[in-house]
């Protein structure tokens, strides 16, 4: 038995690696998504455009300018003279920010009196608008900290200590790298599998196999390791670059990190199998991989919080491997969690796995034809 | 007559052929739901955790205001390492801790500091809880200011005014953007697989041989998917506005028009990939990743541009969608806004002239 | 008319790049069609056949050399050409989610029929197909033959001038080939129309007018059919041994020296000797005493294959096996199939049929497309369950021991189904694994595999590149690598080019004469005279079974005193009435 399932893993390595067009689609486009997704897709602010209206021609307002124009979140797009000025600059996305300074901002300070700044934001791109607002709240923040002692402000009765655990700078990029390692290492099992049984029913191999005294299971069995295999090399090469490139720590255990790693391959592999012995040929194989790549991207936690979605899409996410490995990976990477933490992710990713091996192969002994 | 002929027979196909109805309808309704109720980032109800050591009327007044908020969802500790404990198993996403002798310090004019820990790993929500947690904090010292009679403690109070969408919902923001996705998708991925599987089939090569001119047979191509992709966007835009209560400030009219471009370039974009690679395979990965994956990330549908690294910023400028996107989210939520429009426009009219020309270019009444 | 020939093709040089090497597939053609007249274009795969068809139609430019077609020159022309001519290609586009009817439209809509000339065109064009009563009928739920009539209706709907059809007939059954070609030369006689085509059957090549024969891109030869047979004067013959095993004689005089071409026909073996060569009783045939050698008038096809064997210089398969150990059919039935139905939904693809296979038999499965052959084929390998009924394969139940029948049998489906991206080498050893071959054992029946098969040369290509013949080889070849008992052929020779197929019935013949159990499904007629039984399938039910004597024998008429096998399985199809409405 193993003499035989060991010829078809060589043989659907060999039929997978020797073909140039396959071998690209396994190597070539989890790379260019590494890399475009690990810059392109972030929260993080850079250089936000804002402009500045400022009626106050005294000292604080400069002093409170010159901490905007320090910070590389934001990036000065220039000055307005009057009030007209800024729907046009908003509207027309020049600047996402207009910050509005008073007359009277310097002598209100001066005279003890709380004093006002004015924030207009685009709100367009919410999150952006959000996320500037919160940037905006700590300079002013800052500014009055360091206002208050030195010009006989009485002293905040109680102040904010506001510490990021586990990422300190508050990187998305560090929560973005390992979410890109489940979700390539999906992409990759998935097209590596969902088409593999369509491809030999096209081909008419599929039936070749089955004249032989192969059992279904061991089919099975056969496609299943190639899948795993090749998920485990790319998920492994993209973990290097996430620790040597993209400098991500790696601060729990690897053989947590693996040990859900192989659970993980377990379910992508077996969704792949299951769509694999439905569709007949390998457009409807490809529109399957679709169809369980898309919600498993968005509803996974992958970009944005499981925690966000309403109550009915939440209890959907729990179908979902992703979701668990992205636990994982994120645990493992940058939480330094271990295994005992992890077990109530690593148990409903065995059941997908196993129920959806067992449904394909029950397929596969049922829809021969 | 020729060219009515092609295409009487391409929508007869689209009619007797479920899958582009499906493409067409049934997909901008999936995506709609799964990304209109999925992707959101307004986070609500953040489970965070209060370490109150020593309760007293100051504290109960401070943790007062996470109970009201609806942005989070208090979870009480007497101990500042139960709630560490419950931080590192996930269960809160924050802490705010007020040491047993925050009333002490309180009250003797000392700065009592609060400690606030946010797990950083999700740095967006990290960010966002920071921020609600300062509101709420300014909120309360305004309050504590007032009931004690005192001056305001913060000398600049900073006041927040935001344009097109006040309540920040994400979803305003998103389902318009969405839009662009659907329609590449309509449009690229649609196109590219009928005209493949007219090679496939070698009808493309009965074609050829009847006394049509190349360009009937695009115009026959293009028109009746422009027709489907159209009645697509209306669906979707009905969706968004009704089912999402997205607003729609600026005109219809307008965003039909510039939608009808759009449609034009991401038509052009899948003629373009079925003539480069004939079968529907190779035509559907390649649709996916040339046009489906730039438009959902590098066009500012999610992530802003103006954010990424200058050479993916360079990047996007190639990406049809990328100015249907900045189009969609002003007309929806700003109104119509000539600067905005007109400059995107013409990039959309100029990347569809280009695409419009390679195909016509690459596409010959040869087999080679 | 400006000229006098339809198409005139003068020094026509077409070449492709593929990969890394440059392919001449038309080197320096010269040739012209005549008005009115049918001239067919013969050939082995990879002649130049297609790319000849598209250049004329326009689909092609030439690198070197021009063509004209009906006094235009087809490189400034092209569209005035496509006005003029109707192409045919090897499967026609018709889309499957229109209807008869929409598709008429559609290329009447593009040829510009005009509106008030349709009406009668179509019912001429729907007459004379049959097609009437389906005109609201989607393509793709019509049979293979009627999707090939309506492909030329379509061709035909704007009468061209000149018809272009290229292996118009590949696939169809021989009913409805009939049925085409009647079309075809009734145009021709009635409108005057000059058509090309090209075949693979050797038999249409026959009734053509004029015969243009191709090989690697050259043309070695053009004609009449007669012309080309009457070269073989005096060297075709038929032996006769009454009672003996067709099969070990035709073994016997294909290793004969002199001998060029030996193939099963009729009681006998139907032989063409080289130039010069006799063949004598005595001499020739010792063991065969009571053998009569007669003199045969000498056809298309002899002169055919012995054109190209000529041409490509190749012995066939020669070397002596003189192992071959007599194995005499036995009485032990191999195969028994009792009273099978198999159900798709409401429709009964297999409606109730029950044969026995004895062992060493070469049995055939006869039908037309949608008989249930392919059905009842899948059902014996395992690859389908029988809704009813039992089936038998080497003694074992394949309802409760598939996987003990499946180690017996071999399997060589229709189209070449093994995996294209591995090597010949690579296929090998990986079949002769999933049979559970190992160690020495496996190497050895590798090694015998390359050998036997002149693989060898060919070890480490991608299966996928090598020719036609070449793959049907492997495919064999996988098949055999456990020695099975049976040995299940599905259309094995469809697609494949006279040389190839004889080459390949060579091989089966010497497997048969080896002890192996053959069941073959073909709708190539002569090739039903290789079988020792046979059953004629039509709606899921069999309609004759016996020798193909015996076939014959009852449409033996005083109209039709030799019967071939086609005018049989015809005759048979027309008497069970409503069978010629294939399903």
């Amino acid at each position: 038995m193993w003499h035989r399932i060991f010829a078809l893993v060589i043989k659907e390595f060999l039929a997978l690696l020797k073909d140039k067009k396959s071998r690209l689609v396994v190597i070539v486009p989890p790379l260019v998504q590494l890399f475009v997704f690990s810059y392109a897709a972030t929260f993080d602010l850079n250089e936000v455009g804002y402009a500045v209206f400022n009626e106050d021609a005294g000292m604080a307002s400069r002093d409170l300018l010159a901490r905007f124009e320090g910070a590389p979140s934001f990036r000065l797009v220039g000055y307005l003279d009057h009030e007209g000025q800024i729907a046009p600059l908003i509207d027309s996305r020049k600047a996402v920010m207009v910050i509005r300074i008073g007359p009277h901002f310097t002598r209100d300070l001066l005279l003890k009196h709380p004093a006002q700044v004015q924030v207009i934001l685009d709100g367009r791109n919410s999150n952006t608008a959000m996320v500037a607002s919160g940037y905006v709240g700590t300079i002013v923040t800052e500014f009055s900290r360091t206002w208050t002692p030195t010009h006989g402000f009485p002293g905040a009765p109680a102040a904010l200590e506001v510490r990021a655990w586990f990422n300190p700078a508050l990187q998305s990029r560090w929560f973005i790298v390992p979410g890109i390692v489940g979700l390539l290492t999906l992409v990759v099992t998935l097209l590596v599998t969902a088409l593999s049984v369509a491809r030999e029913r096209e081909a008419g191999t599929f039936d070749q196999l089955l004249v032989t005294p192969l059992r279904p299971v061991e089919i099975l069995v056969g496609k299943t390791v190639p899948g795993m295999i090749i998920g485990a090399f790319e998920a492994s090469l993209i973990i290097l670059l996430a620790v040597f490139w993209f400098q991500v720590p790696l601060r729990g255990s690897l053989g947590a990190l693996y040990l859900g790693l192989l659970l993980f391959l377990l379910s992508g592999v077996g969704l792949g199998l299951m769509i694999s012995s439905i569709a007949v040929t390998q457009q409807q194989g490809l529109l399957g991989a679709f169809l369980v790549l898309v919600p498993s991207v968005v509803l996974s936690g992958f970009a944005t919080p499981i925690a966000n979605m309403p109550e009915f899409m939440q209890n959907l996410t729990h179908l979902i491997p992703l979701r668990y490995f992205l636990i994982i990976l994120r645990g493992v990477f940058l939480e330094g969690a271990d295994a005992t933490l992890l077990w109530p992710q690593y148990w409903p990713m065995g059941v997908i796995g196993i129920t959806s091996l067992a449904f394909a192969s029950w397929l596969f002994r049922h829809r021969l034809y | 007559m020729r060219l009515r002929g092609l295409m009487r027979k391409e929508a007869l196909q689209i009619v007797r052929d479920p899958s582009s109805i499906a493409i067409a309808f049934v997909l901008p309704l999936l995506l709609l739901l799964i990304f209109g109720y999925g992707v959101s980032l307004d986070a609500k109800h953040v489970p965070l955790g209060l370490v109150v050591e020593h309760p007293s009327p100051q504290t109960t007044s401070f943790t007062a205001s996470f109970q009201q908020s609806p942005y989070f969802d208090p979870h009480h500790f007497s101990h500042i390492k139960e709630a560490e404990e419950a931080l590192r198993h996930g269960e809160i996403k924050g802490i705010v801790w007020m040491r047993g002798n925050f009333d002490e310090q309180l009250l003797s004019g000392e700065t009592a500091p609060i400690g606030v820990f946010v797990n950083g790993v999700d740095a967006n929500t990290a960010r966002l809880v920071q921020g609600y947690v300062q509101g709420a904090w300014t909120t309360w010292l305004q309050d504590y200011a007032r009931a004690q009679g005192k001056a305001l403690a913060i000398p600049v109070k900073l006041e927040q005014r935001v344009w097109f969408n006040p309540g920040l919902r994400s979803r305003d923001y998103l389902v318009p953007g969405l839009i662009a996705v659907i329609m590449t998708l309509i449009g690229a991925l649609l196109t590219a697989l009928v005209v493949a599987r007219e090679w496939e089939r070698g009808t493309m090569e009965a074609l050829m041989v009847t006394p049509v001119a190349i360009r009937e047979i695009l115009i026959g191509k293009l028109v009746p998917y422009f027709l489907l992709g159209m009645g697509g966007l209306l669906f979707s835009v009905a969706m968004a506005v009704w089912m999402f209560e997205v607003p729609l400030r600026g005109s219809l009219l307008l965003l039909l028009a510039t939608s009808a471009l759009f449609l034009l370039a991401a038509l052009a974009m899948g003629l373009l990939i079925s003539t480069l690679a004939k079968n529907q395979f190779v035509a559907g990965q390649a649709a996916i990743l040339a046009t489906f994956l730039p438009a959902f990330i590098l066009s500012g549908f999610i992530f802003d541009i103006g954010s990424m690294p200058k050479p993916i910023q360079w990047l996007t400028h190639i990406i049809a969608a990328r100015y249907y996107v900045a189009i969609l989210q002003t007309v929806f939520l700003a109104g119509n806004v000539w600067s905005v429009v007109l400059v995107n426009a013409l990039a959309l009219v100029v990347i569809t002239g280009i695409f419009m020309g390679l195909v016509r270019r690459r596409t010959s009444k040869r087999l080679e | 008319m400006p000229t006098a020939d339809a198409l005139l093709l003068d020094r026509v040089t077409k070449r492709f790049r593929s990969a890394k090497r440059i392919i001449c597939a038309l080197d320096q053609v010269s040739a012209r069609c005549r008005h009115g007249i049918v001239t067919g274009l013969i050939g082995p795969d990879a002649a130049g056949k297609t790319t000849l068809m598209r250049l004329v139609a326009g689909l092609l430019l030439p690198d070197e050399g021009s063509i004209t077609v009906l006094g235009m020159d087809v490189a400034k022309d092209s569209l005035a050409v496509q006005q003029a001519l109707g192409y045919m290609p090897q499967r026609f586009g018709l889309y499957g989610d229109l209807t008869v009817q929409e598709n008429l439209d559609l290329y009447a809509d593009l040829q510009a029929v005009p509106r008030t000339e349709r009406q009668q065109r179509y019912e001429e064009l729907m007459h004379m197909t049959g097609l009437a009563p389906f005109t609201g009928r989607l393509a793709r739920d019509l049979s293979g033959g009627m999707k090939q009539k309506l492909g030329l209706a379509c061709t035909l709907v704007r009468a061209p001038q000149f018809l272009l059809l290229d292996e118009a007939t590949v696939g169809v059954d021989p009913v409805s080939r009939r049925e085409l070609w009647g079309i075809i030369y009734r145009l021709v006689e009635d409108e005057g129309l000059t058509v090309l085509l090209s075949t693979a059957y050797l038999d249409e090549a026959e009734r053509c007018q004029e015969v243009i024969l191709m090989h690697e891109g050259k043309i070695l030869d053009q004609g009449t059919p007669a012309s080309f047979s009457h070269r073989l004067a005096g060297r075709t013959f038929q032996v006769v041994a009454p009672g003996a095993n067709k099969r070990k004689l035709q073994e016997q005089l294909i290793q004969t020296k002199g001998v060029m071409d030996a193939i099963i026909q009729a009681e006998g073996v139907r032989v063409v000797t080289s130039k010069g060569a006799t063949l004598e009783p005595e001499q020739d045939l010792p063991g065969w005493s009571d053998a009569t050698i007669l003199p045969v008038e000498p056809r298309f096809e002899d002169s055919f294959i012995v054109t190209l064997k000529e041409r490509t210089a190749a012995p066939p398969a020669a070397r002596n096996h003189a192992q071959s150990q007599s194995v005499s059919l036995s009485d032990e039935d191999v195969i028994v199939v009792q009273n099978v139905k198999r159900r798709f939904g409401s429709f009964y693809a297999v409606n109730g049929i029950s044969f026995r296979v004895r062992r060493g038999e070469v049995f055939g499965l006869l039908g037309a497309n949608g008989a249930g052959k392919s059905t009842t084929f899948r059902m014996l390998c395992g690859l389908l369950p029988a809704s009813e009924g039992t089936l038998h394969v080497a003694g074992e139940d394949l309802r409760r021991a598939a996987a003990k029948a499946r180690a017996r049998i071999g399997y060589m489906a229709q189209h070449f189904s093994l995996y294209a991206d591995l090597s010949v080498f690579e296929n090998l050893t990986f079949f002769s694994r999933a049979y559970g071959l190992h160690g020495q054992q496996q190497r050895e029946r590798i090694a015998w595999a390359l050998d036997e098969f002149e693989l060898r040369a060919y070890a480490d290509t991608t299966s996928g590149q090598m020719p036609l013949g070449y793959k049907q080889r492997l495919a064999l070849a996988t098949a055999l690598m456990h020695s099975p008992e049976i040995l299940f052929l599905d259309e094995p020779t469809s697609g494949v080019d006279p040389l190839a197929r004889r080459e390949f019935w060579h091989r089966i013949n010497r497997l048969a004469n080896h002890g192996v159990t053959l069941l073959v499904t073909t709708h190539f007629m002569e090739e039903a005279e290789y079988c020792d039984r046979l059953v004629i399938m039509a709606q899921g039910e069999i309609l004759a079974e016996g020798t193909p004597e015996d076939m014959k024998a009852r449409f033996r008429t005083a109209s039709r005193p030799k019967p071939t096998m086609e005018d049989a399985f015809i005759a048979l199809l027309e008497t069970d009435g409503q069978a010629v409405m294939r399903g």
